[in-house]
């Protein structure tokens, strides 16, 4: 049985997932689309002393329900903000190490938790031409990341394209090795399940299904093998009150569509 | 031309701003005259971030005027950038990200003309493009980095950087190499005349790529006195002696954003983002003609948006004193 798509939509799932993820007190930079809604949701629910910070240069605003910003880069991002900074200063804070948590969206991700935002096909002739990393590459380099994705076979491949932000690499120490000494993947939240990553050999597993979601449908979405926990859970689905305040949120539903 | 990215010499770049005009004097100009001071070849770089505080208005004038083969750089490109490519000022962009924004999706401007090798695209993270303006500005040839290791943009990027094994820690690092731009665009909220200039809400680069280039264009929301200027100097984020030119061009940043005098024409966006999805050279073709070669003013310019734009772009972004 699927989970009741009447009840919620699909990127509603992903916000009310991912903003579970979060604590209150952590200081977390957000990307936009899910993860600025997300850490939003988290603030009007259970974390109301959890710090934003966005990459325009944002230090711990409260967004404006109806008023979401269009990228991280806009006046609408620096309501009642304790901070403006220029960017470049907002970024080394990841590489000072002020930050709990990085969450960014994905548009394709592989076995290991790396991230393409920059090349479908060969780089030198590109099938397509994505926008590229913005604050993705330091982020995932800096901090310990969660990703709020779709999950589609095409998003989820056994090796990305390109690395534009990376996971664990190739797993094991790859990571640690390349001189990425911090950070790396936490979580993945989908419209399907929960997943974390492997202590030893670093690969993605399923640690949750969302209600309704059975093992197969998740491999069947799923462009590689995928362990699932041998302690595998069932979340909650969202509730009429994370609901709520999520529809107050994004009313227009600009992310959540 | 891709020399032009290249770390300067250091007593090349004392030298030249050694021979720059570093008075207190009267720098105010037309668009037109200022957009003059833009040579081809330049590497150009552009203030702001996405769709805020984009100097538009000297974009429209150096598209009008037809400089060609600049190199253009920016923290992050929104559609400023596809109509640098469309008009074939520019066929080489560095940026850490480059599409409208994230609500109207890919860019189909920027896919066409990078994907069919009419355009480059060099890709940097986002710390890293701040971090080489940074060093362009601090005087140094580098700065070290944590940040582009592992990854496939680092790759991209190796004939262009260095690694390094730091000789206190051992630790690894990348070393970014720094970016002095010929010329610097910025738009601001307020400037004096000499060329102080004062950002109201997200400064962005903007202080980093003033200070880094060898020649700064500001546009201005406003033109202050410099007595203001004197009154709150702990507001000025860009010092005379760094700029070359003062244009006041009110709405100089429409369809984007200037903080907390207006917000981005949303509706134009989404008509741009219409026009340019159905056919991306027509599309961007149409709409410099209509919005750039066609109009002989600024105020042509802002015309073609309409008063009702206008006002509720500046409701909006006024808004954000109400807090």
């Amino acid at each position: 049985m699927m989970t009741d798509k009447s009840a919620y939509t699909a990127s509603e799932l992903l916000a009310v997932m991912s903003a579970r993820l979060l604590d209150d007190g952590q200081i977390v930079f957000a990307g936009v689309g899910i993860p600025l809604l997300a850490v939003t949701l988290a603030q009007r629910l259970h974390a109301p002393s959890l710090t934003i910070l966005f990459e325009g240069g944002v230090i711990g605003p409260f967004v404006v329900p109806g008023e979401l910003p269009p990228s991280t880069n806009e006046q609408r991002c620096t309501r009642k903000a304790n901070m403006v900074l220029p960017i470049t200063d907002v970024m080394l804070l990841l590489q000072r190490g002020y930050i709990d948590i990085g969450f960014m969206g994905g548009a394709q991700i592989d076995r290991y938790g790396n991230l393409n935002s920059s090349f479908i096909g060969d780089p030198d002739k590109p099938k397509t031409r994505l926008p590229g990393t913005g604050g993705g590459n330091d982020i995932s380099s800096l901090t310990n990341m969660i990703v709020a994705m779709k999950h589609e076979k095409r998003r989820f491949v056994p090796e990305v394209d390109f690395v534009t932000s990376p996971g664990f690499l190739s797993g094991g120490t790859s990571r640690a090795d390349a001189g990425l000494v911090t950070g790396g993947m936490f979580r993945v939240v989908t419209d399907l399940a929960l997943m974390g990553f492997d202590g030893e050999n670093r690969q993605m597993k399923v640690l949750a299904l969302h209600q309704g979601v059975s093992r197969d449908q998740v491999l069947n979405n799923t462009g590689f093998d995928l362990a699932f926990d041998d302690e595998l859970t069932e979340t909650e689905p969202p509730s009429a009150d994370e609901l709520a305040v999520l529809r107050k949120l994004d009313p227009e539903q600009l992310y959540t569509a | 031309m891709a020399d032009r990215l290249q770390v300067k010499p250091y007593l090349d770049l004392r030298a030249e701003t050694q021979a720059r005009d570093r008075g207190l004097h009267e720098k105010v100009m037309s668009l037109e005259e200022a957009a003059a001071l833009v040579h081809d070849g330049d590497h150009v770089a552009i203030g702001g971030c996405t769709m805020s505080r984009t100097p538009m208005a000297m974009i429209w004038a150096l598209i009008r005027q037809g400089r060609r083969n600049l190199i253009a750089s920016r923290s992050i490109m929104s559609n400023e950038g596809d109509l640098l490519l469309a008009s074939g000022v520019s066929s080489h962009v560095v940026t850490s990200w480059f599409s409208q924004g994230i609500v109207w999706g890919i860019s189909k401007v920027m896919r066409l003309h990078v994907e069919t090798g009419k355009a480059r695209f060099d890709e940097w993270s986002h710390m890293s493009m701040g971090l080489r303006y940074r060093a362009g500005a601090m005087g140094v040839p580098f700065l070290p980095t944590r940040s582009m290791m592992g990854s496939d943009v680092g790759k991209r990027a190796e004939s262009e950087t260095r690694e390094m094994t730091c000789p206190f820690t051992g630790d690894q690092l990348v070393l970014l190499p720094a970016l002095n731009p010929d010329v610097a665009i910025i738009h601001v909220q307020r400037a004096d005349s000499y060329g102080n200039a004062q950002i109201d809400g997200l400064p962005f680069m903007d202080m980093d790529i003033a200070m880094a280039a060898s020649k700064v264009i500001l546009t201005t929301e406003r033109l202050i006195d410099n007595a203001q200027i004197r009154r709150a100097p702990d507001r000025t984020r860009i010092p005379f002696f760094t700029t070359d030119a003062v244009v006041e061009v009110p709405f100089g940043c429409a369809p984007h954003e200037c903080y907390g005098t207006y917000e981005p024409f949303f509706d134009q966006m989404n008509d741009y983002a219409k026009l340019v999805s159905a056919d991306p050279d027509k599309g961007a073709a149409r709409y410099l003609k209509n919005h750039f070669y066609d109009t002989a003013t600024w105020e042509d310019y802002l015309e073609r948006f309409g008063t009702a734009a206008m006002l509720d772009a500046s409701r909006r972004g006024r808004s954000i004193y109400d807090d």
